[in-house]
């Protein structure tokens, strides 16, 4: 059932809604023990009472009344344990809700608990959980990574026999390759068109919340609920958000084929999955052209992951164990104090992000890097800018790969990782919306599809999304 | 790239992070291989761009000078147990 039968079906007294939680938290911690997705837990019963009562006294509303949302962990949840995946923020329970989770209890959502991540983000496969975290594994097969960062989000979002949604994050395709390694949709909105209130960061320039679903219908329904300006985020944009309940009529819209996407590294089956959908959606009457990004192709990774570990390593040096989450004796100068937490209980990937970023920052090095940069990342919002005169959604696939083994992800360096996002970060980089959805299956792996749209144009990338039937 | 150790000690220290030798020396390695693969934005002309810190224009927006709800400072302290007489409590620094 989607989410907007069953939440017609809730309003209406059909359900009841506190039978239906402890259904749904019971089904949620059997998965969770078997795959590892839920870090921590929200008191849904108290909730689910509370719901129960406004059915019983006639004042039930909302979009997403009796709907179980899950919440990746880098989101604050008032008085649930919000960690970002990293020990250095373990015991931290916040004083407030994130603005998007605010808007899910303003619909009547029920929330279900934290989902597991990379920590702060840090990751494509949700294995460089932080210290103390356990790694989410594939709902398609055990050995082989969700994706990251949001792989818990992904990999309950694909399990969940209940009506569920997942808030994910995305920085540089944390939403949209979890998405596809697990089968379900994944929406990254136009940066700015979600308050990132309440968000732990990673890069304030690049971090953008959004929605998961087993469809696209149900991933823009709850992005246009969690959208829109706020007053607590000021880089939140003040145009107005439209309806994203639109069809899937695609005739005479132009999809521009990434030719730079379909390289040799791709994995052969990848390309045949990708040729088919868009060969369907031709068929529908969308219109096929061919077109080139040579700058976001060659040079949207260094320039991504430049100035994300720039922004990382900045963010970061707030957490020293004094105010929240992870502390330590105080039986230390200031510095040594700062050094041991976070020496401590930074994961590795953590380290190596904040010394990168420290490193691009520096003087003398500055100019070259991180300045540098934000240099080609003008050029590649204009090359941007300047394909979306000529068609009105990019079509890539959303990783060129399959789920990997856990066992081959330990034989690529660091470099070879960050190089898995080619296809995401450039998107990413230029805040630009894009949705993935399932396009199916090889050796029973799910191979997702990307679709990219110009900026506040989320409505295209779901009319797409919808004419595809995923 | 030339990355030396003395110079990953350095940045480390920026950071406020303590590395152990073999920690260090990985480090080393990697950043090695991963400066050099950020070294190929050198070639993107970029003469007369301008940087873009945000995807879209970002305005300054502003509110009304006036007292608004904030947090409890009780509320504040109860996330630690570094805090003493309403403040939060450091390392001695004499």
């Amino acid at each position: 059932m989607n989410i907007k039968k069953f939440v017609a079906e809730a309003l209406n007294g059909n359900v009841d809604i506190l039978d239906h939680a402890h259904k749904a938290v019971e089904e949620a911690e059997k998965i969770s023990k078997e795959y590892r997705y839920v870090t921590a837990w929200a008191d849904v019963i108290a909730r689910a009472e509370e719901l129960q009562r406004q059915v019983k006294e006639g004042t039930a509303h909302g979009k997403l009344f009796g709907v179980l949302v899950s919440v990746k962990d880098n989101l604050c949840v008032k008085g649930v344990e919000s960690t970002a995946g990293s020990a250095i923020l373990k015991g931290y329970k916040p004083l407030f809700n994130a603005t998007v989770v605010e808007r899910c209890m303003a619909e009547g959502a029920i929330i279900l608990g934290k989902t597991a991540q990379d920590e702060f983000g840090f990751g494509g496969f949700s294995v460089n959980t932080g210290n103390g975290f356990e790694k989410p594994l594939n709902p398609f097969d055990k050995k082989r990574t969700t994706g990251g960062s949001s792989g818990g989000a992904a990999g309950l979002t694909r399990k969940a026999t209940f009506p569920h949604i997942a808030l994910a994050e995305s920085t540089g395709g944390s939403i949209a390759n979890p998405a596809a390694f697990c089968g379900v949709a994944g929406l990254t909105p136009t940066y700015g068109r979600v308050s990132r209130y309440g968000l732990i960061d990673y890069a304030n320039s690049l971090d953008k919340i959004g929605t998961m679903a087993l469809t696209t219908e149900d991933a823009a329904l709850f992005l246009e609920i969690i959208s829109g300006e706020d007053a607590r985020d000021s880089t939140s944009s003040t145009i107005p958000v439209p309806s994203y309940e639109v069809p899937g009529a695609i005739q005479g819209l132009r999809i521009g084929i990434v030719k730079e996407a379909f390289n040799e590294g791709m994995d052969a089956s990848v390309r045949r999955l990708i040729m088919n959908a868009i060969y369907a959606l031709e068929q529908k009457g969308a219109r096929r052209l061919d077109v080139s990004l040579p700058l976001a192709s060659n040079y949207g990774l260094p320039a991504y992951y430049t100035i994300a570990l720039s922004e990382a390593s900045t963010n970061l040096a707030k957490y020293c164990g004094l105010r929240y989450g992870t502390s330590d004796q105080l039986n230390a100068s200031y510095n040594d104090y700062f050094a041991r937490v976070r020496s401590n209980n930074f994961g590795q990937e953590a380290k190596r992000r904040i010394l990168l970023g420290t490193f691009a920052r520096m003087a003398g090095h500055r100019d070259a890097f991180y300045a540098k940069a934000a240099q080609v990342r003008t050029k590649i919002l204009q090359e941007y800018a300047d394909v979306f005169k000529r068609v009105d959604v990019l079509i890539t696939p959303t990783m060129p790969i399959v789920a990997p083994t856990f066992d081959e992800l330990k034989t690529l360096t660091p470099m070879q990782h960050y190089a898995m996002d080619v296809l995401t970060v450039a998107p990413n980089l230029a805040g630009l919306p894009h949705l993935s959805i399932p396009c199916g299956t090889h050796n029973n792996l799910p191979v997702g599809l990307m679709i990219t749209g110009n900026h506040f144009a989320e409505q295209k990338i779901i009319q797409v999304g919808r004419a595809h039937g995923a | 790239m030339n990355i030396s150790l003395d110079l990953v000690k350095k940045v480390a220290a920026n950071a406020r992070l303590k590395l152990k030798e073999d920690e260090l020396k990985k480090f080393v390695e990697e950043m090695k291989d991963i400066l050099s693969n950020f070294s190929k934005l050198s070639k993107v002309d970029t003469a007369n761009t301008p940087p873009s810190f945000h995807p879209i224009p970002v305005v300054n927006k502003t509110r009304e000078d006036k007292t608004d709800e904030c947090l409890d400072r009780d509320d504040a302290l109860s996330l630690t147990p570094h805090s003493k007489d309403g403040y939060f409590r450091g390392p001695k620094v004499l």
